[in-house]
């Protein structure tokens, strides 16, 4: 199992209680070989508790999908539920917990990037594999993660390109300050200097900040053509109410948000928020015949009341990616499971996704949508295709001085 | 085994003298018994628990004592001192970050895809140079150093500041409190230098050693254990030392001090930098057990946590701080691997009965039932009931007097 021999005699009684520990066999394999246990860790308390408790829910449904199909290479899916609490330590720590000790076969877990960040180097000396579900900042490519949910280049860019599309001309950058708004602007900036795209403003607010008057006014006054908002959580409520209030609508001044999904959308107040564009790969309204069965299943096992979202459909076709990769590779190890992953095929609710092996990340079709009066979101845009993943940007030009960071891994 | 210890202890002299006297002039006796018993302890981490624990719970322990050794400092300037001090996440960020960046350049200088050197938050972030703040953390003896140096001096100066324009109690701790939010804003703020919300993580090498091997776990395992020891010894040796009866005395009745002739800002400031510098300590060695460090854990939320963890042990009690350190952590891991729906509730019930039923703590409850204990044996010794009415009033490390907010 690769791993290291103690050298001294004063590790030995370590070794042994840890040799003992790990097991032989395959990873994740219970004594009777029924079923084949997973991690799914997610925070179940904390800030980030309402978002990530939906995308725990959709693993959950994927997973019993599974189970009553039979299984997976004929074992039943046995989740290991853990609670990262919104903190980044205790993602770590668990992480640590469910591969060590539980010897799980894979994990599904984490939203915020810092949770990630957190974990990976957990997942890498221990070489798990981490399904990540949610949208991220990119410039990033570990042999230990599969990023089912987009990268910069399957969201940000696109929706760029469908706001010069629309022929506007200045931006306002609002974000919440932390590393996912932080590095997509300073792409919408090195984007926005190679195709004429004047920046009014960039301005940054802490996590959780509430107070938006100051940021409302100026968007009055300036009149940018259009704001692009990365601001996370519950800042977003105070935003969209304070804007509203300050008069400005979505036909003066569109606010395309990249964090704004279905769920978030109720506590908004879809009068704050009605007719301004998000950007995703999926919407509840994605009109495929998968999305109308994943629906309808999220529904009837959750509520009728329940929306899905993007994260939530991304996390769901993990498992399915997952349990696709460990039959095509006829083994539950990490090692096995990774190179069978290049060229998995899915027809996913958010239509026809394809695993890149190289990037670990997924080929989909980027959607820009509008956000109509029932609260959900109608798409008004999208690519003619499933746009490659490029976690690098290296297709991309005026990306450059972004994206000289390593490559290749 | 400490029943034992206690009671052989006590035996030979159980005259009102020893008895009545309590922890800061114990006897010769008692002060030998003590870092005995921390020995023993030592050598039971470090050789039976290997044993029933495997890796991941060894370094779960070893995080537990990071806390224990924080609360061991909080115990000092908050039970003694009663400084009550709601931001002692800050020095334990210090420290961390401190050693954090050390082991963040190792990484670096050893990857040959890093450009120009610099971690990739300072590439992402604009930066092309390494900014002077970084350069000295190259130096592992300088970061060992601003370890325990910074937390201390911060301290040092924030609590001549405060102390000497007589500062103290809610608004003390309020402006504890302050300091912990605004030190996580700037950390967030400051991306480029501080990684933002993703903190620092990724840790493989300290001093051309590969962390991540079992011999280097086991080694990080060790030295947290023995600073442990080492950190609960000298505390334990000022608590009970002259400066410690004095610190008792500022705390109780801090003008009167005054008019004895001693400075309390001094003493003040003394135990606030000390307890500080336990902090940077305990952060520093959490970073190669966890191999992370984030603005997520230490801001108020987890400086409050540190607090409640000295309040279940007991704050007047050294030991009893760094044990309920321990048992809160490793309650709320039991908890939560358990029930991973529910287990916040579990804990903050916890809590509630620890402070409605145990106000001093689980030192308490040990002090009290020793205490019941050897008056029951005393009156089976003299056949009556024994004079346990006075000895019941003077627990002065139990009292609450005015210098301790609540």
């Amino acid at each position: 199992m690769g791993r290291a021999r103690p050298g001294s005699a004063a590790t030995s009684l370590l070794a042994a209680t840890t040799l003992a520990l790990s097991g032989c066999g395959p990873a994740g394999g219970s004594e009777d070989g029924d079923t084949v246990r997973v991690g799914m860790l997610h925070s179940l308390s904390g800030t980030m508790a309402i978002s990530e408790v939906t995308v725990r829910d959709s693993v959950q449904l994927a997973i019993d999908e599974i189970n009553d199909d039979g299984g997976v290479l004929g074992r039943q899916i046995e989740p290991i539920e853990e609670d990262g609490a919104s903190d980044e330590a205790t993602f770590a720590e668990k992480a640590q917990k469910l591969l060590q000790s539980d010897d799980v076969a894979t994990v599904f877990g984490g939203w915020t990037s810092a949770s990630r960040k957190a974990m990976l180097p957990v997942f890498e000396r221990n070489n798990g594999l981490l399904w990540y579900p949610v949208q991220y900042e990119g410039l990033e490519a570990s042999d230990n993660i599969v990023y089912t949910g987009a990268t910069t280049n399957q969201q940000i860019v696109p929706a760029l390109d469908y706001l010069v599309e629309q022929g506007h001309e200045s931006l306002y950058l609002i974000g919440s300050d932390y590393v996912f708004p932080r590095t997509a602007n300073q792409i919408i900036t090195a984007y926005a200097e190679a195709n004429d795209l004047e920046i009014i403003e960039e301005e940054y607010t802490p996590l959780g900040h509430t107070e938006y008057s100051t940021i409302t006014g100026e968007i009055e006054r300036e009149e940018p053509d259009a704001v692009f908002n990365t601001l996370n959580g519950d800042s977003n409520v105070s935003f969209f109410q304070q804007l509203r209030s300050a008069g400005v609508t979505p036909d003066d001044t569109p606010v395309l948000s990249v964090s704004v999904a279905e769920q978030e959308i109720d506590g908004i107040g879809v009068e704050n928020i009605e007719g301004h564009p998000v950007a995703w790969n999926y919407y509840q309204t994605t009109e495929t015949p998968a999305n109308e069965d994943f629906v309808s299943a999220f529904q009837d096992a959750y509520g009728e009341d329940r929306v899905t979202s993007d994260p939530m459909q991304s996390a769901y076709n993990a498992v399915y990616l997952w349990a696709a990769a460990v039959e095509e590779a006829e083994s539950f190890e990490v090692d096995d499971v990774r190179a069978a992953l290049d060229g998995i095929e899915r027809d996913a609710p958010e239509g026809p996704i394809t695993i890149d092996g190289d990037t670990q990340h997924l080929a989909k079709t980027s959607r820009v949508g509008e956000v109509n009066e029932d609260g959900l979101i109608d798409q008004v845009w999208s690519s003619e295709e499933p746009i490659e993943p490029d976690p690098y940007l290296t297709g991309y030009d005026w990306a450059d001085d972004i994206t000289e960071v390593e490559e290749g891994e | 085994m400490t029943a034992e210890d206690t009671r052989a202890t006590t035996r030979p002299a159980p005259t009102a003298a020893s008895a009545a006297i309590p922890d800061p002039r114990p006897t010769p006796l008692a002060r030998a018994r003590d870092p005995l018993t921390v020995v023993a302890l030592v050598a039971a981490a470090l050789l039976v628990l290997p044993l029933f624990l495997d890796q991941f719970r060894l370094n779960l322990f070893a995080q537990y004592l990071c806390y224990a050794i924080v609360a061991i400092g909080i115990a000092l300037a908050w039970g003694r001192g009663g400084m009550l001090t709601l931001g002692h996440g800050v020095y334990f960020g210090l420290g961390g970050y401190a050693l954090a960046m050390h082991l963040t350049l190792a990484r670096v200088a050893e990857d040959p895809m890093a450009q120009g050197g610099l971690p990739d938050f300072m590439v992402w972030s604009g930066l092309e140079t390494l900014p002077l703040l970084w350069r000295p953390f190259a130096n592992p003896a300088f970061a060992l150093f601003a370890v325990v140096a910074v937390p201390g001096l911060v301290a040092a100066l924030l609590g001549w500041s405060v102390f000497r324009q007589r500062v103290r109690g809610a608004y003390f701790a309020i402006l504890n409190q302050a300091l912990a939010a605004a030190f996580v804003i700037l950390l967030v703020g400051q991306q480029h230098l501080t990684g933002g919300t993703n903190g620092l993580t990724d840790f493989p090498t300290f001093a051309g050693n590969d962390l991540y091997s079992p011999e280097a776990q086991w080694v990080v395992y060790v030295i947290v254990v023995v600073t442990t020891a080492l950190v609960y010894l000298m505390f334990r040796h000022v608590a009970g030392s002259r400066y410690g009866s004095l610190l008792v005395a500022v705390r109780d009745g801090e003008d009167r001090v005054r008019f004895l002739g001693y400075n309390p800002t001094w003493v003040k400031t003394l135990a606030y930098a000390l307890s500080a510098m336990a902090a940077g300590l305990a952060g520093a060695l959490f970073v190669p057990v966890m191999g992370i460090i984030s603005p997520e854990m230490l801001g108020v939320v987890p400086s409050i946590t540190f607090v409640l963890a000295v309040a279940i042990g007991g704050r007047y009690s050294i030991a009893g701080a760094a044990v309920g350190a321990v048992v809160m952590n490793a309650a709320q891991t039991t908890f939560s691997e358990s029930f991973a729906g529910g287990w916040i509730y579990l804990q903050g019930l916890l809590f509630v009965v620890v402070i409605v039923f145990a106000p001093r703590g689980l030192a308490g409850v040990v002090q009290s039932t020793t205490a019941a204990l050897q008056r029951a044996r005393r009156a089976r010794a003299t056949g009556g009931t024994p004079d346990s009415t006075h000895r019941t009033s003077d627990t002065p490390q139990g009292t609450d007097a005015s210098g301790s907010p609540r």
